[in-house]
């Protein structure tokens, strides 16, 4: 079945009950409709948006959680996006950095590039990275789930994943408006 | 020959203070410098560590990314799609593997065309050598920052100390 059964919330309406919880944390948002999504419901100067480099978001806010080991660091990331830089899993759960969470939304599919099938429906992501030596791995389905687990994590030491398993709908949201300099300007600026 | 502590501490005069890569037996012996200074975040693929170095860069260091040339075929998208259009400087400390022809077969294409897809891709770069190290390594310095893109410093076999001269 795919969504998987009892799953009934939108990345969008995922991501917007997440953004509430966040004030002046860094987040690194993955390319595709993610990005556009939040660049939607909060424009924050907090927010690196990625519109490339697919794969990569959770290595770049490894580098900002390193760096800046006082700051909460958050990527949102997609299945397709794990995926594919799968690797990184390894590296975060073998350095261990306690600022460190890693939301996934898990729709099954690359949505971008038009719903083809990803294998996370037979592939439990949250299961890797666990093995990989993340310390707190979560799965979700729901809203109440989302809101107390990701409440509880901003409240422990890391590496951490929240995983989320959303359904295909993708919200209606344009291209971001900002030049990428201008997004790497605003974005160090605001983490500074 | 360069010693590799002299190569890490030009690296550190010019302010790089976050290192991360995928090993080559060419840089083995600066990287074992940079874990004896700690300085050395591992990582397990070029693109990864290309892109960890564009997370700390924002994060306020300066980074430097080791690889051998093989990882620029690995991190080009990278490389190309987040460093460029962003404007994210960083170092690349790159071995020149299959330089000359002279190789085993894997090293061979890229050690041909490594310069001219640097050239096609808009990447600065410029090969060490014992003789030029002060300028090369002024070059690096001015030209990453200024330009606020990645450059490549290209490490052929003998220039730096290994692990085993």
């Amino acid at each position: 079945m795919r969504p998987e059964e009892g799953t009934l919330i939108s990345r969008a309406q995922a991501m917007a009950a997440l953004l509430e919880l966040l004030t002046d944390q860094p987040v690194v948002i993955c390319n595709g409709f993610p990005s556009r999504e939040a660049h939607k419901i909060a424009d924050r100067p907090t927010h690196f948006y990625m519109i490339g480099s697919m794969g990569n978001a959770p290595a770049i806010a490894l580098g900002v959680a390193l760096a800046k080991p006082n700051k909460q660091v958050i990527t949102f990331d997609g299945d397709g996006n794990v995926l594919m830089g799968m690797g990184t899993l390894a590296t975060v759960g073998a350095l261990k950095p306690k600022n460190f969470i890693h939301v996934v939304f898990d729709n099954e599919v690359y949505g971008t590039t038009g719903n083809q099938p990803t294998i996370s429906n037979v592939v439990p992501l949250e299961k890797v990275a666990k093995s990989a030596g993340y310390v707190n791995v979560e799965r979700v389905l729901d809203r109440d789930d989302l809101l107390y687990e990701f409440k509880d994590m901003l409240k422990k030491d890391g590496p951490s994943m929240l995983l989320i398993k959303v359904n295909e709908f993708v919200e209606d949201a344009g291209r971001v408006l900002h030049e990428p300099p201008e997004i790497t300007r605003r974005f160090m600026k605001a983490i500074a | 020959m360069i010693e590799s502590d002299v190569f890490v501490q030009a690296m550190q005069d010019m302010g790089v203070n976050f290192f991360t890569g995928v090993p080559d037996s060419i840089l083995g012996g600066i990287i074992a410098e940079l874990m004896n200074r700690r300085l050395y975040t591992p990582a397990v693929r070029e693109d990864e560590a290309v892109a960890m170095a564009a997370g700390a860069y924002m994060a306020g260091k300066t980074p430097a990314v080791l690889m051998q040339n093989s990882g620029l075929g690995t991190s080009l998208n990278a490389l190309i799609s987040l460093n460029v259009i962003y404007r994210q400087p960083c170092v690349l400390i790159v071995s020149w593997r299959g330089q000359g022809g002279k190789d085993a077969p894997e090293h061979l294409v890229m050690g041909e065309v490594m310069p001219q897809l640097l050239d096609t891709v808009r990447i600065p770069h410029r090969t060490l050598t014992e003789r030029t190290a002060i300028e090369d390594f002024r070059w690096v310095a001015e030209t990453f920052m200024k330009q606020q893109v990645p450059v490549a410093l290209f490490i052929t076999k003998g220039v730096v100390k290994g692990l085993h001269p």
